[in-house]
């Protein structure tokens, strides 16, 4: 069953829908009931200072704290009628939601391995249907054009920028419907980060999409919607355009115009 | 509003509002020297004027040179970002109403040897007064940043426009009277044609400052009350 919530002012879909989410590190409430909205097909941005809860709330939404122990969370996230926090397959959940996280982590082996690996997991796929789905993954990742001679060498042989791209490869190849990013671009050059940038670009026709950016104009570059959170709290949430040209909040206002304290 | 963390940032936003406080100031001070010239029939006063425009275009480029470094090493958003294009905006109008006023001081140093009819002038004195408290009300409306005060001019232009209005009939009523007089009230034509056009930036700069304050322009369109363009007067037979 599908109940997708459609969203009045806009005629956006819902594809995920937080509700009252509230998160505790053992007995540190660290997110302090967040309802929020990802739209189907968009990129939402969210930013704050460290230590507000935006990484939790990114980590919540695919399951990763289940990795650690005394941490819960309370409330609902919806995805395609199931609350994510009820789920029992977590593998499932993972390759529904992918992450790409903060610093490039490819597996020790081979580029093609580095894809081919999570297909496999999810998928039984004859070997010239593994190819093409590498090929196509390096495409949609800006990456074949560099990588197509040497996908048998080391995917640590890549630079750094590259690495990420593979990562990201890595992630849309067992074709999720969410991407979250945490952080992608904070460990690359410039360049390497537009490539990146054009890459969410490109992506958010196929996938939904949450950013995670300590990088304001990233968050203003990338998004159609933005976050700001502090303390723990969702403050403001709506059109990138108006968050960052005349927010409505003042707490929001004085983190992007870096007049916080 | 709290403080920028970095305070040279906070330093050159106030940098950027010196200079164009000072930009205010010089052009509220070539309109009065202009209209003084034209008044008092004051050639030295009339070449003060046009040469103290230069300044103006100085302050003008200072403006657009800092807000321009600003941008690239600051990338100033929300209010921040509003500061700054709005300032370049209003140094941009002030910079036109440095050039109108320098305008009038021409026309008084070419007429400053002419006579006209006593009460032309009283006509341009009144309309003068009205745009030059215009122009002081909405650089307080900018400084403290008082958009209700800027609202207040933006309404109030229309009355400088009924102004040109009447002196616009006056002026050609004066040439059917004595075609010798054809030549001078040219001169005032234009003359109070470039004090309606101060009015007109003034109230862009009103926009501005409501735009600064609040986010988004003023909803309403203008009253405009120039009916000049459509106004034909012709010689009885």
């Amino acid at each position: 069953m599908n109940v997708m919530s459609k969203d009045v002012d806009s005629g956006l879909t819902e594809k995920v829908s937080v509700r009252d989410l509230k998160f505790y590190y053992g007995s540190t409430l660290a997110l302090k009931s967040i309802t929020i909205p990802l739209y189907e097909r968009q990129v939402t941005a969210f930013i704050g200072p460290s230590g507000c809860g935006k990484s939790t709330l990114l980590r919540v939404l695919n399951r990763m704290y289940d990795l650690y122990p005394n941490q819960r969370a309370e409330g609902e996230i919806m995805f395609d009628g199931e609350n994510v926090l009820d789920m029992k397959d977590l593998n499932l959940l993972r390759s529904r939601i992918g992450m790409v996280f903060q610093k490039p982590t490819p597996f020790p082996m081979t580029i093609y391995e580095n894809i081919a690996f999570g297909l496999r997991l999810y998928e039984r796929l004859p070997k010239s249907e593994v190819d093409a789905r590498v090929e196509s993954a390096l495409e949609k990742a800006a990456l074949w054009k560099e990588v197509k001679d040497k996908l048998h060498s080391s995917g640590l042989s890549l630079s750094g920028g590259q690495q990420q791209r593979l990562c990201i490869a890595r992630t849309v190849a067992i074709r999720p419907e969410v991407i979250l990013f945490d952080e992608p671009c904070s460990a690359l050059d410039p360049i390497s980060t537009a490539k990146v940038e054009e890459l969410i670009d490109e992506l958010k026709h196929e996938f939904t999409i949450a950013i995670v950016t300590h990088n304001m104009q990233q968050a203003a570059r990338v998004s159609q919607r933005t976050a700001f959170m502090y303390l723990g709290e969702l403050v403001e949430f709506g059109d990138t355009k108006k968050l960052f040209t005349n927010p409505t909040d003042s707490r929001t206002q004085d983190y992007i115009t870096g007049r916080f304290g | 509003m709290n403080e920028h963390t970095v305070k040279s940032y906070e330093e050159e936003l106030k940098l950027l509002d010196r200079r164009i406080a000072q930009m205010g100031g010089y052009a509220e001070k070539l309109l009065v020297q202009a209209m003084d010239s034209l008044e008092r029939r004051d050639p030295k006063l009339a070449e003060k004027a046009v040469s103290d425009d230069v300044m103006v275009d100085q302050l003008e480029r200072e403006v657009q040179d800092q807000v321009i470094v600003m941008i690239a090493r600051r990338q100033p958003l929300a209010n921040d970002l509003r500061h700054i294009m709005t300032v370049v905006k209003i140094a941009g109008d002030l910079e036109r109403i440095g050039d109108l006023a320098k305008n009038i001081a021409k026309r008084a140093l070419t007429i400053a040897g002419e006579s006209y009819p006593k009460p032309l002038m009283t006509g341009m004195r009144h309309m003068t007064e009205m745009v030059q408290n215009q122009l002081k009300d909405v650089l307080d409306a900018l400084t403290a940043l008082d958009a209700d005060k800027a609202m207040q001019v933006w309404r109030n232009d229309q009355q400088v426009d009924a102004m040109y209005n009447s002196l616009f009939r006056e002026l050609l009523t004066y040439m059917m009277e004595d075609p010798r007089n054809i030549g001078i009230c040219t001169h005032f034509l234009f003359g109070a044609k470039n004090i309606e056009r101060i009015g007109d930036h003034t109230t862009n700069i009103a926009e501005n400052v409501y735009y600064l304050v609040h986010g988004v322009p003023i909803a309403d369109d203008r009253p405009k009350g120039d009916k000049t363009s459509s106004t034909l007067i012709t010689p009885r037979q």
